[in-house]
């Protein structure tokens, strides 16, 4: 099936068998290895990514559920220029990682949280980071890093998904008001009137 | 691990997907969020013929008040109703619950609809509906029929879905400031419940307790009766049929039954 997916800012045209899994079409046919394939069942999150600016275990996602939708994986977080991403930098001030394995998964996720929560407390990093594992650090680091960039960040986290919502918009995607404080599209059905 | 080989249709259109269902029969399996559906793929524990990907279907996500009751679209993400601010007025153990579930990545992908019909009998959703004397809409060409969650749950990963029908919306009475607790027992933070019981208004219902989610009857009618919490949550564990596993074995698991019980109906919440 021909799918199209705009990866990091740029839109790729790519024909899949419809059972391959989002994170192996990163890897493999978009040739993006940063995401990594940890447990493969849900658990670790080593395979986070942001799908149409949201983080999402890209294990669990088939490539065809991401047609017409916007991937931001690792690589794309930094500038054109190379800077790194602001999340990036406090992981490596903070020693936020070990091995590395378990870091680009980590660092989508801490981003997805300071998108909805610019500043949280540790107990709310701790549990927006539930779904990613790390077997080496003892998180206290991760933690720490993921502080130190709430703090040094008032600005985009996250540039590639902030330009994409135009994108969104035009698409075939149904409302789907991404962090509303409520829904704004209430179901369509209430005694099998409005249906579309 | 990779899933068996499929055929994959997106439909435009509830009627559209409607239509592929009914010609589909028992070859065709709904593709929501997929986060109970593609784990079980990859293991191989099944292997639909024809996946129909109703994830972007316009106009079955969302929370809305409807008289009495409040009506959840059947897309309606675990990310969206914990973050749903009408939810968590109108029925806060619902929103309370989906945040609960797994992590926020799955949150991200999760559906209402989803975890409903798969009926883990360890899920967080089917409990709470299930305490909340849900009900379910499900439609299919021929028209559309309600379903309450009391008789919706019939089996091990089976509900009351005939080939060909479609669950589009789940509505909830608005319990509002009644009283609710949840209790969910983990090994680790983003685990299935070992057991959970979830409690409002005088009503209970437990995961992990049986092949389904089921209420705790005798509970319920103890405290209809008039005995204290700590009498009625101790007759939780009677009519449940829990496994044994390597978390807990069925003696541990009707105590926890007990204590989540009498812990939810304590700590039950009223609105603040």
């Amino acid at each position: 099936m021909q799918i199209e997916v705009t990866v990091n800012g740029s839109t790729r045209r790519d024909d899949v068998e419809p059972r391959l899994l989002l994170v192996h079409y990163l890897r493999e046919v978009a040739e993006l290895r940063a995401t990594n394939v940890g447990c493969d069942t849900t658990s670790c999150g080593a395979c986070t990514v942001h799908l149409d600016g949201e983080p999402v275990k890209s294990c669990t996602v088939l490539a065809v559920q991401a047609d017409g939708s916007t991937v931001t994986t690792l690589e794309g977080l930094a500038a054109p220029d190379g800077t790194w991403s602001p999340m990036q930098q406090a992981f490596r001030a903070e020693h936020g990682l070990q091995c590395g394995f378990c870091t680009p998964g980590m660092v989508m996720a801490a981003i997805g949280l300071l998108q909805h929560n610019p500043d949280p407390d540790e107990i709310q990093v701790r549990e927006a980071l539930e779904g990613n594992f790390c077997r080496c650090t003892g998180y206290h680091n991760i933690v720490r890093a993921v502080l130190a960039a709430a703090k040094a960040t008032t600005t985009s986290l996250h540039p590639s998904s902030s330009s994409s919502s135009s994108q969104q918009d035009h698409r075939a995607r149904p409302e789907t008001p991404s962090r509303g404080p409520d829904l704004g599209a209430p179901p369509a059905i209430t005694s099998g009137s409005a249906a579309p | 691990v990779i899933p068996a080989a499929f055929e994959y249709r997106r439909p435009r259109s509830l009627d559209e997907a409607l239509g592929l269902l009914a010609d589909l029969g028992d070859d065709g399996k709904v593709l929501a969020g997929g986060h109970s559906l593609l784990p079980i793929m990859k293991l191989r524990l099944t292997a639909p013929g024809t996946l129909v990907d109703i994830g972007r279907l316009p106009g079955l996500r969302g929370v809305e008040v409807d008289g009495d009751e409040v009506a959840i679209g059947a897309l309606t993400r675990h990310a969206d109703l914990s973050s749903s601010h009408r939810l968590a007025t109108e029925v806060p153990l619902l929103a309370h619950v989906a945040g609960m579930i797994a992590d926020p990545q799955v949150r991200n992908r999760g559906t209402i609809g989803g975890s409903l019909v798969h009926a883990d009998p360890a899920a967080d959703l089917p409990a709470a509906v299930l305490a909340l004397d849900g009900s379910l809409l499900l439609r299919s060409a021929a028209g559309e029929r309600r379903v309450r969650a009391t008789s919706f749950f019939t089996g091990f990963l089976e509900s009351d879905v005939r080939p060909g029908e479609l669950l589009v919306q789940v509505r909830v009475p608005r319990s509002g400031a009644a009283p609710w607790g949840y209790q969910k027992f983990v090994r680790r933070a983003n685990d299935w419940a070992i057991v959970a019981a979830a409690a409002v208004d005088g009503r209970v219902a437990l995961a992990g307790m049986a092949a389904t989610v089921l209420r705790a009857t005798a509970t319920e009618q103890a405290l209809a009766g008039g005995a204290s919490i700590a009498d009625a949550a101790a007759l939780a564990d009677r009519g449940t049929d829990p496994t044994a596993d390597m978390h807990a074995d069925q003696e541990y698991r009707r105590h926890l039954a007990r204590l989540l019980t009498r812990r939810a109906l304590d700590g039950a919440r009223g609105r603040a």
